[in-house]
């Protein structure tokens, strides 16, 4: 049944125009002239001017994409090891208390997880700083990788590890040349979403950063409290664009890897 | 050996930077407030011994506790909290379930696309997309200015900074939470089970109700979880588009922890929170689950 019915075609025209149309609104008066974003008075890219010689925000910026580019690797190390602990470990020792901890910070609110890994970093006497916030991004973010990769270990033919292992392979080889291929789009999905939540974080990263390292979202917070501003939205418009063009890259990416792999399958199967 | 080790180490790091700190959370919330600098009395001393535990104990009170009992604030501010995120996580799956219905019945060709240009404002950061609003909805705002441009309304209407914001910015931000659990089961659904329950004397509404809705409830279930649990919780929407009069939790222990400095009540503030999220995190964790050993 192919045919879409006009209630299907008004819902997903009102949804979609509801996600957005905020957005484009926001794009668009990023090159508005005048200072009050309310009003149109022409088109300009002089807030993107004023945004780069900002050097606290690019200062932000830099401090943001260090703690991300840490952080979503070693999430993504830690994620995936817990999804094959979950998916094939079998049964061990605590393994409701695991699991639990992996899905409980998916929905944990960001004040208590912020504010009791402050609490843990004074207790041990670790100063704050990218460090810090880093060790805290990575706790949370590693839940949510282990949840996309351990979705596609669960519906892989475990067969195929067996044969591997049949054939001679010890199960780190195993792991590398059968496991890791197959699930290879499902860890680079789980490092781009580590990455895009560690960027986005504002209020783990507002408790567990110090004076000497300020993430863009808190600089962004900061400034918007005090109500809109151009130079925000010349910023955001920056951070939007390179998210789609990210999202839409890694989406292009994993669709030639299935079709390379569904390829490879069909060129087995006429061997066989 | 290698497989003790593969458990271990993510293990390890989540009992260390996940359960650990709770307790440490627990144990502030107990203790007194010393003007601002830890460690916060009392400490556990275990070089004296038995002693060194006992003193603990004994100067573990319940003063945080009762002082939230003592101030309506707190418990009006739980209160709020939960009846926002209930109406808004009733709104979203109003908005939400249509959405996600429309995708499962589109082309299959064109699924994948709508998949993406739902998952990609989920990518950008929320901060934006709640900043979005904010230039929407003020008094000056663009809404206001088509409002009065067509005529509909004479004086602006006053929207940002009041709940109606908040409710807005919820459903905008957490919409994508909604959209692809409840997207997911409907698109595994097999759709000549409606053909066959209109063939059996079915009209479309009653085959939506009799068997779309409850072959969706996996997704619906999973949906509001996904949307109640953290908004509860929530900090940036109240705090960007709500108003004075916009009580929540969320906001409340932010300000005790950094306007007012009183970390003990601050985490006094989270044990309850966590008290009240702990049924539907074990309800949420047990629909997961039982999906996933329904998938394998």
């Amino acid at each position: 049944m192919n045919r879409m019915s006009w209630f299907n075609t008004v819902s997903l025209t009102l949804g979609f125009a509801f996600l957005y149309i905020p957005m484009i609104i926001l794009i668009i008066f990023s090159f508005n002239e005048s200072k009050l974003v309310t009003v149109w008075a022409g088109f300009s890219t002089k807030w993107y001017g004023e945004l780069l010689q900002n050097q606290a925000f690019l200062d932000a910026a830099w401090v943001t994409v260090r703690v991300a580019v840490f952080s979503s690797t070693l999430a993504t190390i830690l994620g995936t090891a817990a999804a094959y602990v979950l998916v094939r470990g079998g049964r061990f020792f605590g393994r409701t208390l695991f699991s639990g901890m992996i899905y409980a910070p998916l929905v944990m609110p960001e004040v208590i997880t912020g504010l009791s890994l402050l609490l843990l970093f004074i207790g041990i006497g670790l100063d704050r700083g990218i460090l810090t916030i880093v060790l805290a991004h990575t706790t949370f973010s590693m839940c949510f990788v282990s949840v996309v990769v351990s979705s596609r270990l669960i519906t892989f033919d475990q067969s195929l590890e067996e044969a591997a292992l049949d054939l001679g392979c010890t199960a780190a080889q195993a792991f590398r040349l059968v496991t890791l291929p197959i699930i290879a789009p499902a860890v680079i999905s789980g490092w781009l979403l580590a990455f895009t939540l560690s960027l986005d974080d504002l209020v783990i990263a507002s408790f567990t950063s110090g004076p000497s390292a300020t993430t863009l979202p808190i600089k962004i917070f900061s400034a918007v409290r005090l109500g809109v501003s151009p130079e925000i939205n010349a910023l955001s418009t920056l951070m939007i664009a390179v998210v789609t063009v990210g999202v839409i890259t890694a989406s292009l990416v994993t669709k030639r890897a299935m079709v390379r792999q569904k390829q490879d399958e069909m060129a087995a199967a006429r061997a066989e | 050996m290698r497989r003790a080790l593969l458990i271990a180490i993510p293990y390890v790091w989540l009992l260390a930077l996940f359960l650990v700190p709770f307790f440490i959370v627990l144990k502030i919330s107990l203790s007194d407030i010393e003007l601002a600098i830890p460690p916060y009395t009392p400490t556990l001393d275990l070089s004296q011994g038995w002693a060194g535990i006992r003193d603990f104990f004994s100067q573990l009170d319940f003063e945080n506790f009762v002082w939230l009992t003592e101030d309506d604030l707190y418990w009006k501010a739980y209160l709020s909290s939960v009846k926002i995120a209930l109406i808004s996580t009733v709104l979203t799956l109003i908005v939400g379930y249509p959405i996600a219905y429309g995708m499962a019945r589109a082309p299959t060709e064109w699924r994948p696309t709508l998949m993406m240009l739902v998952i990609l404002p989920f990518w950008t950061s929320f901060l934006i997309r709640v900043y979005a609003w904010m230039g929407i909805l003020s008094n000056e705002g663009y809404l206001n200015q088509i409002l009065l441009w067509t005529g509909i309304i004479s004086t602006p209407l006053t929207i940002l900074n009041t709940n109606t914001a908040v409710y807005i910015g919820i459903v905008y931000t957490y919409l994508p939470f909604m959209i692809l659990p409840i997207y997911s089961a409907l698109e595994r659904m097999d759709e000549s089970l409606i053909e066959a329950a209109e063939d059996l004397g079915c009209s479309r509404v009653q085959a939506f109700w009799l068997v779309t809705i409850p072959l969706s409830r996996p997704g619906i279930i999973a949906g509001c979880f996904l949307v109640m649990i953290p908004v509860i919780g929530e900090f940036v929407i109240p705090s960007l588009l709500g108003g004075s009069g916009t009580l929540m939790i969320g906001k409340v222990l932010w300000e005790e922890f950094f306007s007012n400095r009183d970390w003990p009540v601050a985490s006094a503030v989270a044990v309850v929170l966590l008290l009240i999220l702990v049924v539907p995190i074990v309800l949420f964790q047990r629909n997961q689950q039982k999906q996933a050993e329904a998938e394998q």
